[in-house]
């Protein structure tokens, strides 16, 4: 064994050797450094012949490059290792639970999405949303609906009245939203197509009637709307609102003062507990009044009924969420009960849409 | 409106089935409410014949009977007093259901003796309260037979709504009508026949009124009936009374009754013998007062129509006869009234006197004016019927107005509003079917339809037209299509809509429940809140808890807050979007967005974790809320000042306002006030929110949808920090954009990291001093600054802090 060989293999395994960067850097300098084993011999390469010069050289060359990339190849061994011993010591508990976060604790009441599902069913067949205020008068309410003073239909109505104003009048809670239709015709040029959600009153309580409620109603007014129209509408709504294929409506001859003729329409289902299936079983459930928009009302409104022609129906809003959603009981809705919005109320990005579906 | 299969079919020839019938009644308008088929209720019950009868071995009450139903011996336990051998009654099977308790009948053994079924009595049966001994049938009953049939119980009631505009069918001969013209049988049209007079009466009848009320009852007519015995109802009389849930009184009570659901014709009889004088109706006047048949005194308005005589009042006109001139046993000479009464008075008279009758409901619809002397004569021949006796003529004042009402119909209409293309001929059909009188048609253009005097809600031709589609039915209007407005559908949210929508969405991406809570609170919860004006109470309100239209939408989310904290949820975030209310104008409701956060209910998360520290909500938690909402609903947050002008039911040190210059206030937030809780009997801390979605500008339109282009820089931005020692007055904000606004064009965010106030900041900062951390970047624009550019922009910030809020900058 030659001195270079020697040391070559004495230097090699002092590499290996390292436990660590330090001790490693300490044989670096031992072999590699200015004073080092690899310079020495260097240094001696001057005093050689050409000829010794010629075969040393490249063999010492050699040597240093060898040296320098075990050197390398240990220092990433011994970064690794240290690496893995400091990972060792860094577990935590990963079954530490985390936080929902506020995505998953917050909920619309069902009323908003059931607004927001009708209002994108509706949007598609080019109808806009109207509204008007709470608090009417009994023009808009009774009077221009074709529900004079003293009719028998506002026995139907239970109406919550304001005190007696200076000129004698009283303003009331709105009973329906029909005086939206009012408001609507009033200020507008036909074609009309509107729907109107909002809050109604009623002075009525008990499990299925509460004082306030929500209605939808709808309305169009041009010159060729007839009932058979009006059907396909209410027909293509039920179908698209409780997401079912076929839909079995049945319209029955009924009488609001507003609407002639008038029509209240059920809804073939099964019940079953709290839950309905539409299109099956033999219970017909009424859920919509509607007709074809009386002649005395268009007049009311400035509207020449030789002319004009249209229909108009109304819904409550809770009662379809109740059979869609299987909410057994109205009053819950006005309770804010925390335990009841997180059970019926719906995620935050649970946007009702005609693209990715209605309900999730 | 009640009324049995076997009455109906007094007026209508029919072999329709009962549910054949009830279909069509509800197809043609007159809903179906309820069918009471007794037949199925007493199907299992048959009678029986008691071969034997011997003494039961261990109880001596008890015998131990032999019973033939027909089919088979029957071995049964019998309890009752008169059970013995030889007898029929009434036999329940095993498996049966008694009628008079519920109870499922299985077989036993009593005192050791086998028995199945048994044999009831009139209580068991559910016809009375009979029960001292089991029911005997007549001999000639024959064993097997249904009981039901054997005792007329087996006629089915049924029950429906007439709609306010359908008087004609609160008679059951008016409802025959409309099911002979829907196709289900033959209307028996036969008008009462008119009675001779057997003797001249001194009946006087009188209408006492001026012109302007002459139309409170336009036409009395009346009928003496004398030498009668008033008695007892025939049992096919009372048990169609006691079917549609009236209970029988006597005869000439009974008879009134049964017209008056029979015709829908309401009648009295007074007993002639305690009318004084000239029978009259009048308007009420001071002192009228009289004892209604109801057992309750009334008295009478100037405005109330009352029948009389020459010294009393008799009765309500239309509404409720009196104790005084009824009828009883005793009664042996009547007058039969039948008269007409105003449809509004009537209402009026009910509704101040709270005295719900047939007759007023009846009246207050509208009875056929054609129907009034008929109606006495249907009466009358009842009266002989039941009674004997002889009638007077009848005496009738004023006139029974018959409006005569012609209505022009276009053959189109019925396609015109229905989309319906129907024959002519069919309507033509139709309407004679219904009473309806039609003119014309063939080549013309349109009938001339007159209107029956019993249908008063018939006024033009929409109502001829559903009369047509309701009888023809309306299921043959097929569904049409309606045309599209636009092919792609176009956007529908007002920009009100859209900001609820967004608030609403945003609030509950922050972990908030939605409530929707009644848009009224009690007084005191209005008050607490500015609310409680007095056009704002309701007159008639469901209870005081609810008779004040909320000034806001906070009071009623505390209180559902405090709701759930005693379910043993007291971490509650909720929120709504929607009304509040100023006053009674269309213009002073206004839209809200509003939330609470209770408890230790953050955004992250409410109740103890274990990666964080546990703490209530504070003004910083309700403030996140309001800008989100805010933002969301598309208001200039950036442009925001905080004022301290939140309203009482705020803590005034800790709440704030959001405004827009210094007038428009978009939001409030902050820890509702101690002293506000405790009013509502809240238990704090709460804080909350409210955000005046009406009150945001609205947006600038836009030409297009474009956004202007990126303004990103290449070079690097730098952050320089600075530290302000400022006296604890100075608002956070004010030194916030006091550096901002140092160099509008380099700075592009100024951040609050510190904040070092309290004790310690006394101690090392001074009395009555704190200290602010501000980290600001600056964003070279055109080439790198150097470190004197940079030293500049420093000092710039520095005295525009001093300038601004006196603060100086910490060594």
């Amino acid at each position: 064994m030659t001195d270079i060989e020697k040391i070559e293999a004495d230097l090699t395994a002092a590499i290996a050797a390292a436990g660590d960067d330090a001790a490693l850097e300490d044989v670096r300098v031992q072999a590699l450094g200015k004073k080092g084993q690899v310079n020495e011999l260097l240094k001696g390469l001057g005093a050689m012949s050409p000829q010794e010069r010629k075969s040393m050289g490249p063999a010492l060359n050699g040597l240093k490059a060898r040296l320098t990339d075990a050197i390398q190849s240990r220092r990433t061994e011994l970064r690794g290792e240290a690496l893995e011993a400091r990972l060792a010591t860094e577990k935590v508990d990963a079954t530490l639970p985390v936080r929902p976060g506020p995505l998953q604790d917050g909920r619309i009441h069902p009323v908003s999405q059931v607004v927001d599902e009708v209002a994108a069913i509706f949007s598609d067949m080019g109808f806009s949303i109207a509204e008007g205020p709470d608090i009417e008068n009994d023009e808009n309410n009774f009077t221009a609906l074709n529900i004079p003073a003293e009719h028998p239909a506002r026995q139907m109505h239970d109406t919550f009245y304001f005190g007696e104003q200076e000129d004698g009048s009283r303003k009331l809670l709105r009973t329906h939203t029909s005086p939206v239709q009012i408001r609507t015709m009033k200020t507008q040029e036909p074609p009309i197509r509107i729907v109107v959600p909002g809050r109604t009153y009623r002075c009525d309580s008990d499990q299925t009637h509460t004082p306030m409620f929500h209605q939808i109603e709808g309305l169009v007014i041009d010159k060729e709307s007839h009932m058979g129209h009006l059907r396909w509408i209410l027909e293509e709504f039920c179908k698209a609102f409780f997401e079912v294929e076929e839909v079995k409506m049945r319209f029955r001859p009924s009488y609001f003062p507003f609407t002639e003729p008038s029509l209240e329409v059920d809804i073939n289902c099964r019940r079953d507990g709290n839950e309905v299936r539409f299109g099956e079983g033999d219970d017909w459930l009424e859920i919509l009044g509607c007709g074809m928009v009386h002649s005395n009302v268009l007049t009311n409104c400035g509207l020449d009924p030789e002319v004009y022609q249209g229909f108009a129906w109304g819904m409550g809003i809770d009662r379809i969420a109740m059979l869609k959603y299987g909410m057994p009981d109205l009053r819950a809705f006005f309770d804010a009960d925390s335990r009841w919005i997180n059970h019926y109320g719906f995620k935050p990005l649970d946007i009702p849409g005609l693209v990715g579906g209605l309900s999730s | 409106m009640k009324f049995t299969l076997s009455w109906l079919k007094d007026h209508l020839e029919t072999e329709a089935t009962l549910n054949e019938i009830t279909d069509m009644l509800t197809m043609v308008g007159l809903e179906v409410e309820e069918v009471d088929d007794p037949a199925a209720k007493f199907a299992p019950f048959q009678v029986a014949y008691v071969e034997s009868a011997e003494q039961h071995p261990d109880a001596d009450r008890l015998r131990v009977c032999m019973v033939n139903t027909g089919d088979e011996i029957v071995q049964v336990v019998c309890g009752a007093p008169n059970a013995r051998a030889g007898m029929k009654g009434v036999f329940a099977p095993s498996g049966s259901t008694i009628p008079g308790s519920g109870l499922v009948l299985t077989p036993a053994k009593i005192r050791g003796v086998e028995s199945s079924g048994m044999l009831c009595s009139e209580r068991e049966m559910g016809m009375s309260d009979e029960h001292d001994g089991i029911i005997e049938l007549a001999g000639d009953a024959e064993v097997g037979t249904p009981f039901a049939s054997l005792m007329g119980l087996d006629d089915p009631v049924i029950e429906i709504a007439i709609t306010p505009n359908r008087p004609d069918c609160l008679g059951v001969y008016g409802i025959a009508r409309d099911l002979a013209a829907a196709g289900l049988g033959t209307l028996r049209d036969v008008p009462p026949e008119q009675i001779k007079p057997a003797f001249q009466s001194d009946l006087k009848i009188e209408l006492r009124f001026d012109a302007d009320n002459a139309d409170a009852c336009p036409a009395f007519g009346g009928r003496r009936v004398r030498g009668l015995k008033n008695g007892s109802s025939p049992a096919w009389m009372q048990r169609r009374l006691r079917a549609i849930g009236l209970r029988p009184i006597n005869a000439l009570v009974d008879i009134t009754n049964y017209v008056c659901y029979d015709r829908g014709r309401p009648l009295h009889v007074y007993d002639a013998a305690k009318v004084e004088g000239v029978l009259h109706a009048r308007l009420g006047k001071e002192g009228d007062h009289y004892l209604a048949l109801d057992g309750k005194e009334y008295d009478a308005d100037g405005e109330m129509c009352v029948i009389a005589d020459d010294n009393n009042i008799l009765g309500f006109g239309g509404v409720m006869g009196g104790v005084a001139s009824g009828c009883t046993e005793a009664t042996t000479e009547v007058i039969i009234e039948s008269a007409l009464f105003d449809p509004i008075r009537t209402a009026m008279t009910g509704r101040r006197t709270g005295i719900l009758s047939d007759a007023r409901y009846r009246f207050e619809r509208g009875v056929d004016p054609a129907f009034m002397v008929p109606g006495i004569e249907l009466a009358t021949k009842l009266v002989l019927e039941l009674c004997g006796g002889e009638p007077a003529e009848i005496v009738i004042a004023g006139e029974a107005p018959v409006p005569e009402k012609i209505i022009e119909f276009p053959i189109t209409e019925v396609k015109r509003l229905t989309g319906l293309d129907m024959p002519a001929r069919e309507s033509k059909v139709i309407l004679g079917m219904l009473g309806f009188w039609v003119a014309g048609g063939g080549s013309e253009k349109s009938f001339r339809v007159a209107v029956p005097s019993w249908r008063p809600d018939i006024h033009g031709k929409a109502d001829l037209v559903e009369e047509v589609v309701r009888i023809s039915g309306v299921d043959r209007i097929k569904a049409t299509p309606m045309p599209r407005l636009n092919d792609v559908a176009k956007p529908i949210l007002t920009l009100a809509q859209r900001r609820r929508f967004n608030a609403r969405r945003t609030l509950a991406a922050r972990g908030m429940n939605e409530a929707v809570t009644w848009s009224f609170i009690s007084p005191e919860q209005a008050k607490a809140f500015g609310g409680g004006s007095e056009d704002l109470v309701l007159a008639n309100p469901i209870s005081n808890e609810l008779s004040n239209m909320r000034p806001g939408l906070l009071p009623g989310l505390i209180i559902a807050a405090q709701r759930n904290a005693d379910r043993g949820y007291p971490e509650a975030a909720i929120f709504e979007v929607g009304p509040g209310y100023k006053g009674t104008g269309e213009t002073e409701q206004y839209m809200a967005a509003a939330g609470i956060r209770r408890a230790s209910a953050h955004m992250a998360g409410s109740g103890r974790h274990w990666s964080e520290a546990s703490g209530n909500v504070d003004i910083f938690d309700a403030k996140a809320d309001a800008i989100a909402a805010l933002s969301a609903a598309g208001a200039p947050v950036d442009n925001l000042v905080v004022h301290d002008t939140a309203p009482s039911w705020y803590h005034p040190g800790r709440s704030g306002a959001l405004q827009l210059g210094p007038k428009n206030v978009l939001a409030c937030f902050g820890e509702i006030h101690p002293g506000t809780l405790e009013a509502l009997d809240v238990a704090g801390p709460i804080v909350g929110f409210e955000v005046f979605l009406d009150n945001i500008p609205a947006p600038r339109a836009r030409a297009t949808r474009t956004r202007p282009a990126l303004d990103a820089s290449d070079l690097q931005p730098l952050k320089r920090d600075f530290a302000f020692i400022v006296e604890h007055g100075v608002a956070a904000g004010d030194l916030l954009r006091a550096a901002r606004g140092a160099d509008k064009n380099l700075i592009t965010g100024v951040r609050l990291f510190d904040l070092f106030e309290g004790d310690r900041a006394a101690r090392a900062l001074g009395d009555g001093y704190k200290s602010l951390g501000l980290e600001v970047t600056l964003q070279p624009r055109e080439k790198t600054l150097t470190d004197e550019e940079i030293e500049a922009v420093g000092a710039k910030i520095v005295a525009q802090v001093e300038k601004v809020t006196g603060g100086k900058l910490r060594g």
